[in-house]
């Protein structure tokens, strides 16, 4: 009698399902191969989208010296900072108002509440702050910059909340306690534990909403006032005239940035963890 | 017997959930715990153990009941408000801190001058011998300099009372061992008040002044080590700590000094004094170790057939089935003087040694 216990894994590998690689690599190519065109044409010599002609960094120093792409560039680093610290902020205290309290009634609506953004459609968030912030505009006559500030803040939550409150809840409860135990009291507790610990949380937290703020299109070409456009939205105003190269090299260095961001979060979280 | 209290628990009850789910704890505890003590709660998991820990440290506040320290009230103090510190299971090293962060962690909490913690620091790590670990990460050491660690961090504010929640579990057995001796060394040089959780029935014999046993959220009995393998008050306590065997007898004559129980055989035994009932059917516990077997029957207590002999190494386990159905275990050593060459079958006599008999309540 054979002695061995097959694990469930060993009895079930999606591995060896008929047709695995082959629609693993279809989806690869299928996701990347347009964003490996675009910059690789970023790098084209020549001004035509479809032939190339050599290659050169033309269309960087092109848009480097474009002066709008430049004031679009500095708008959007503005807001995406803005909306990424005080998004971060709120995103603490709602991730530790939902894993450091008692449990109390509603507690799962909050939650619902606080992830609606990811669920909610965009445009449906987008048209709703359209009409108060216009509503305000009319009444106010302030046309700055707080608008979009708050409007990415606003959407930005939901993806600081998550890392953060994953990070809470991985967090051994003993360390709490123990430093209760030992003389702290709440807030040096926070302070002195709970922050430490939970700061990678917090950095990956802000990075996403950095990066999801950054390349925001819809809400933001809503809510815009007149001459306030970010990178996106110039893109977009953009390629509705003339699509030049100059597009995709501003593109090849948002997606740098973006992958940069991302692969910060993972060595933050996989460091500490 | 003439050290001052330093814990005491008065009607204490700790009630979790509410309506048709509440569930208690804790049932009406109470118990005195003295200054210089190495104090054990035992009992199996579920019996209340941690949850009396937690409410000393404060983790948790009693449903009723009050719980002084120094004859303070301390009940509904958070836990950073009472000068009591906490080894815990599971350590709760910080692990964003050095091991000397981690030592003088309370000391830096309670704002002590920088020197005085280097100072303290230093005479833990010595304390527990871990001078060259200092500056390490606390996931860089095992899991022995871990609890030393652990140790050496709720010293180091140098509480009134040291509560260990079952501090050696996560260890093996050899470095238990070791933790062990160290503990109850360590309880002797800083003369601090240890209350030990754990239901390691051995490990509490051999390190607790006195121990308290608990089963469903009550404590059965308090007492030494030795009264409470030797004088177990209910059937729980002398079944939880060691072998024993129980047996059915009458209560014939009941005093202050003394009771006499009347054995299945017919036979009268004096046992120490009882509140059972007069002329009632008592339950007995006999140690194996506590019984020789002999030939003659007409001087033995009891008398039963062998039915099974288990072989140990040090003593063998002789099995005898009674004439009322009964089983009793005799324990012979097996380097020692008596008699062991019976064999299954056999009709053999039990005599049990003086002061064997303990009345329990069931």
């Amino acid at each position: 009698m054979s002695s061995s216990i097959v694990s469930p894994k060993k009895l079930f590998s999606i591995y060896k399902l008929p047709g695995f690689t082959f629609i693993a690599i279809t989806c690869f190519v299928m996701l990347y191969a347009p964003i490996m065109i675009l910059v690789g044409y970023s790098f084209n010599e020549g001004s035509s989208l479809a032939l190339w002609e050599g290659l050169s960094l033309r269309w960087y120093y092109s848009a480097w010296q474009n002066e709008a792409v430049k004031d679009a560039t500095l708008l959007s680093l503005i807001i995406a900072l803005q909306a990424s610290l005080y998004s971060t902020v709120l995103a603490t205290m709602a991730a530790l108002g939902t894993t450091r309290t008692r449990a109390y009634r509603g507690q799962t609506a909050i939650y619902a509440m606080i992830n609606q953004p990811l669920m909610v459609p965009e445009i449906v968030t987008a048209v709703a702050l359209l009409i108060v912030f216009a509503t305000i505009k009319q009444a106010t006559g302030y046309q700055g910059l707080s608008f979009l500030v708050i409007a990415h803040t606003a959407f930005c939550v939901p993806f600081a909340y998550l890392p953060i409150r994953a990070r809470l809840e991985d967090m051994d409860r003993s360390l709490e306690i123990a430093a209760a135990d030992l003389y702290a009291t709440p807030w040096r507790c926070f302070r002195r534990v709970t922050l430490p610990l939970l700061l990678p949380g917090i950095l990956a937290g802000a990075m996403l909403a950095f990066v999801i703020s950054l390349d925001d299109v819809v809400i933001t070409e809503f809510v815009k006032s007149a001459g306030q456009d970010t990178l996106p939205t110039f893109m977009l105003g953009q390629i509705r005239r003339v699509i030049t190269p100059e597009m995709n090299a501003i593109a090849s260095a948002l997606l740098a940035v973006s992958v940069l961001m991302v692969s910060l979060i993972f060595l933050i979280n996989r460091k500490k963890t | 017997m003439t050290d001052p209290v330093a814990i005491s628990v008065n009607q204490v009850s700790k009630q979790f959930g509410q309506g048709a789910d509440a569930f208690f704890a804790l049932d009406q505890v109470s118990v005195d715990i003295r200054e210089n003590e190495f104090f054990t709660l035992l009992g199996p998991s579920g019996c209340g153990k941690t949850t009396l820990l937690r409410l000393i440290a404060g983790f948790e506040h009693p449903t009723a009941g009050h719980i002084q320290l120094h004859g303070e009230e301390i009940s509904h103090l958070p836990p950073f408000k009472r000068p009591v510190n906490t080894v815990f299971q599971n350590y709760a090293l910080f692990p964003h801190l050095t091991v000397a962060e981690n030592i003088g962690f309370g000391l830096d909490m309670q704002d002590k001058p920088a020197a005085e913690i280097e100072s303290t620091v230093t005479e833990m790590l010595q304390l527990v011998q871990m001078e060259s670990m200092r500056d390490r990460r606390t996931d860089q050491i095992s899991g022995g300099q871990q609890q030393r660690v652990a140790l050496a961090r709720a010293l180091a504010p140098h509480p009134r009372v040291l509560l260990l929640d079952e501090p050696l579990s996560a260890l093996d057995y050899k470095l238990r061992k070791g933790m062990q001796i160290e503990l109850k060394r360590l309880q002797l040089e800083t003369g601090i008040t240890f209350i030990f959780v754990t239901h390691d029935q051995e490990e509490a014999l051999t390190m607790s002044d006195r121990i308290a046993v608990m089963n469903n959220g009550q404590i059965l009995q308090v007492g030494s080590p030795n009264d409470i393998y030797d004088r177990p008050s209910h059937r729980f306590v002398a079944d939880f700590i060691g072998d024993t065997n129980f047996l059915s007898a009458e209560l014939v004559e009941s005093s202050s000094e003394h009771a006499v129980v009347k054995l299945s055989s017919g036979k009268n035994l004096v046992t120490g004094p009882t509140e059972a009932t007069l002329n009632n059917v008592v339950s007995i516990t006999v140690r194996p170790e506590q019984a020789v077997l002999i030939d003659d029957l007409a001087n033995a207590d009891l008398q039963g057939t062998v039915t099974n002999i288990m072989y140990s190494g040090t003593d063998s386990h002789f099995h005898i089935e009674l004439p009322s159905q009964e089983e009793f275990v005799a324990k012979v050593q097996n380097a020692g003087p008596a008699r062991r060459d019976w064999e299954t079958g056999q009709t053999v006599g039990i005599k049990f040694h003086d002061n064997a008999v303990q009345i329990v309540e069931d």
